[in-house]
């Protein structure tokens, strides 16, 4: 009856637990290593134009519904600027106002992004296109192309690629000439496209953007050509009639807009410069948890000042070290001094380092160990007893840390940062064990407890063990579930197995 | 070097984990402890009940009566010291006589020599709580010095041998027989190397010992064989051990008792947590016998009628010892 309420207990813990681990790692995107780094990339457009007698009013198309592409922040750069953010027909807009400004203005834009393919999606359906009103005689061409391309393919993504076939065609037919007479540049080239696709009642929108890669000084953006198919958007190069989308294209406008308006102003120059930096996934799975307004976030330790977080990624592992105690003395049957002496003195290890860390705990205990036996012959009482201990403690952690100083071992002055209280009641318990049960006893205890501090150094100063605690505190629980189902382990120890093998001789 | 688990579960091995949870968590309420814990209680209950205790000399409660032992064992030849609330042996002080030429020195079990000021030391540590299993203050017990009986001599090293008895929801399970060797200072605790040897319970009958958890056929120090004594009065044994549950209420209990020359046997003290070595010392788990006696459990049962099916139930396996006796 009480196993079944200890297993429920410890699933339960576990369930919470690892759904509250697997929602921030799957969907919150928190990293499970340590130092992973998503590339983030900032994309600055630069405005600059000379200004007008009056008031300037400057409008600049932003990035709204960017494909594989996750908004991470966005900011203006104008002094003196009223800034606003709208949404007009072509999506957003980002738009600068002034009274008066004198002489040559710039004004920047700055966005970061970063790679998410669940933003492929986020696009809606839209509607068919009513057929456009085009003058005679581009009507007769174009009613021409469409039907002589919808008599050539089967479905919308081969009627584009063919009607781009024909466009780019170096000696195109008649009608396609009369059509692309007036296209000069890629943009109306494209419009035009998108004008003969309207009329076969196929969604069909101009995109410009920019492939991301690397450093660039000016990036231009180029036009592509998106066309739904009923089911989603297809990208397709509207030079050679494939069907793809430059990698990591980041898509910053869309429609026939222009990019940039400015009242008032002239000489108006558009820039994009890219710039790749690396940001801890933490930083930005945090960013974006923040912008979605989602709860997690605000019990994750990476909202602590930076000082606390530093004393937290170590108390964090200390629920670490009680496992590993649980384990090497209730399954594995290692006998040390106290409960979680071990515990301290590992955590004390992660300041000295190993080696050093049990030189110096073995130098303490021993000297300790021999003043102790010296103030036995005082016949103390025992708190009086204990508290001399403490004391010798103390100053023999003093002697040792000026000594290794002279002796420029600078690694001797963290003796300091052993646990003192502890380690006097290690010295008071090893003498009283010395008396009554002898050398061997103790010994054996002392070295127990010194094995067990070892492997808990060892797990607790695992890198990638202390982030995912760090990271996914809710990781306790599951740790508590372990303790909890251990605490009702009734099989044999490891040492029992040897302890008790007579017993199977016979 | 390791045996696998399933051939420990077949010889019915208990191991400490299934001790403490299956056993003393269940059978053994926390709020029956101190009756056992505490020395002074636990005598003060078997006297009700009517068992043989050694006889209590005086307690020290506090610092300002530690010289008051002087008065305690003013006459008296020899006597124990030991905390109320001691655990595995630790603290006690066995006395057996007084220096010829000096008055204030006594002589130990060991046959030191110990000054009354050391004495008072002593007491001093264990009212301080050193030897209290939680640490807290405690208090100091003299009693009366077993004057043990001359059957175990040829396999005792000083000290006071007894026997132990684990007696499982007040059937007397399994007993050993420990016997203080020079290593272990003339204690009886297997754990300061005292020898323990294993008892057939029906004929109350040694069997083989046990030193460091490796069985041995003769005391260390004596030379003298182990096996084959015969426990005087170990009817009378099993069911004062027997009774100890009623007195306690404690499902899993060990009740250690001495062998009085004069007085016969008595109940020193008796424990909550028994250990597990006595099933090395009879080379038989102790969970196959807590099977059985949880199959023929009887709750109205006499300590009487309850000693009987033990030594009906749980003779020695004779081939075991045939084994280690070659």
């Amino acid at each position: 009856m009480k196993q079944q309420y200890v297993f429920g207990l410890a699933a339960l813990l576990a369930i919470v637990g690892l759904s509250v681990f697997a929602y921030k790692w799957q969907v919150l995107d928190f990293p499970l290593t340590r130092n992973q780094e998503t590339s983030v990339w900032t994309i600055e457009s630069s405005i600059s134009f000379d200004s007008g007698p009056g008031s300037i009013k400057v409008n600049l198309l932003i990035p709204t519904l960017t494909p594989g592409f996750r908004m991470l922040n966005e900011n203006s750069v104008s002094r003196g600027y009223g800034f606003s953010l709208n949404y007009g027909s072509g999506g957003r807009e980002a738009q600068w106002a002034i009274r008066r400004a004198d002489g040559q203005q710039t004004i920047y834009y700055r966005i970061s992004v970063y790679e998410d393919e669940g933003m492929n999606q986020s696009d809606t359906t839209p509607p068919f296109p009513p057929p456009p009103v085009i003058n005679e005689p581009f009507k007769t061409a174009v009613d021409v192309i469409v039907a002589d391309v919808k008599e050539q393919s089967a479905d919308t993504a081969s009627f584009t690629a063919e009607l781009l076939r024909r466009m780019n065609d170096p000696s195109p037919d008649p009608n396609v000439e009369l059509l692309l007479s007036n296209a000069t540049t890629r943009a109306e080239f494209v419009e035009s496209i998108t004008t003969i696709l309207a009329s076969a009642r196929i969604p069909a929108r101009m995109v410009h953007g920019t492939a991301l890669q690397g450093r660039q000084r000016n990036a231009e953006p180029v036009t592509w050509l998106e066309v739904h198919d009923g089911d989603q958007w297809r990208y397709f190069n509207p030079m050679t009639g494939e069907e793809n989308l430059p990698e990591r294209f980041l898509v910053w406008w869309r429609g026939n807009e222009p990019l940039i308006n400015v009242e008032g102003g002239s000489n108006v120059q558009v820039g994009f410069a890219v710039q790749e930096n690396h940001l801890d996934a933490v930083a930005i799975a945090e960013t974006q948890v923040a912008q979605q307004g989602a709860r997690a976030i605000d019990f994750s330790l990476y909202s602590l000042p930076i000082q606390t977080q530093a004393v937290y990624s170590v108390l964090l592992m200390i629920p670490i070290g009680a496992l590993i105690m649980v384990i090497l003395r209730n399954m594995v049957g290692i006998d040390a001094f106290g409960t979680f002496m071990p515990v301290l003195i590992a955590l004390a290890f992660r300041e000295t380092k190993l080696v050093w860390g049990v030189i110096l705990f073995s130098v303490l205990v021993a000297l300790g160990l021999s003043i102790r036996f010296l103030l036995d012959r005082l016949r103390l009482l025992l708190v009086p007893r204990l508290s001399a201990v403490l004391i010798v403690v103390v100053i023999l952690m003093l002697l040792i840390s000026l000594m290794s100083h002279r002796l420029g071992m600078e690694t001797g002055l963290s003796v300091a940062l052993f646990p003192m209280v502890i380690i006097a009641m290690t010295i008071e318990r090893m003498s009283v064990v010395w008396e009554e049960r002898g050398a061997a006893d103790a010994m054996r205890a002392g070295a127990g407890s010194l094995i067990v501090a070892i492997i808990a150094y060892v797990f607790m100063g695992l890198p990638w063990l202390e982030h995912l605690i760090f990271t996914f505190p809710e990781l306790l629980l599951v740790v508590l579930a372990l303790v909890v189902l251990a605490g009702r382990y009734t099989g044999y120890r490891l040492l029992e197995l040897s302890r008790f093998k007579v017993l199977t001789e016979q | 070097m390791f045996a696998r688990p399933q051939q420990l579960r077949e010889a019915g091995v208990l191991g400490l984990n299934e001790r403490n949870t299956d056993f003393i968590m269940r059978l053994n309420p926390r709020s029956l402890y101190p009756r056992v814990d505490d020395k002074v209680i636990t005598k003060d209950l078997a006297l009700k009940a009517g068992m043989a205790v050694p006889e209590l000399y005086g307690v020290i409660f506090n610092q300002g009566e530690v010289k008051d032992f002087v008065e305690i064992v003013e006459g008296r030849e020899s006597f124990v010291i030991k905390p109320a609330q001691g655990s595995g042996g630790d603290g006690i002080l066995v006395v057996t006589g007084r220096s010829k030429r000096k008055r204030d020195s006594f002589r130990l079990s060991s046959g030191m020599l110990i000054s009354t000021g050391e004495i008072a030391h002593h007491i001093s540590n264990i009212v301080g709580g050193q030897y209290s299993l939680s640490g807290n203050r405690d208090k100091a017990l003299i009693e009366y010095c077993v004057n043990f009986d001359p059957v175990f001599a040829e396999v005792s090293y000083q000290g006071v041998p007894d026997i132990r008895v684990i007696v499982y929801r007040g059937y007397p399970a399994m007993a050993m027989v420990r016997l203080p060797t020079r290593a272990s200072d003339g204690k009886a605790n297997l754990h300061q190397r005292a020898v323990g040897a294993g008892v057939d319970m029906s004929l109350g009958e040694t069997l083989t010992g046990v030193l460091d958890n490796e069985v041995v056929d003769e005391h260390p120090d004596t030379g003298a064989l182990v096996s084959g004594l015969q426990i005087p009065k170990w009817n009378f044994i099993l069911e004062t051990a027997a009774r100890g549950f009623e007195v306690t209420e404690l499902g899993y209990l060990g009740v250690d008792m001495v062998i009085d020359r004069d007085l016969g046997p008595m109940i020193l003290e008796m424990n909550a947590r028994p250990g597990l070595n006595i099933q090395i010392a009879n080379c038989t788990g102790l969970a196959s016998r807590v099977a059985r006696i949880d199959e023929i459990f009887d709750s109205r049962a006499t300590p009487e009628q309850r000693t009987r099916v033990a030594r009906r139930e749980f003779p020695a396996d004779r081939q075991t010892s045939i084994h280690f006796d070659r």
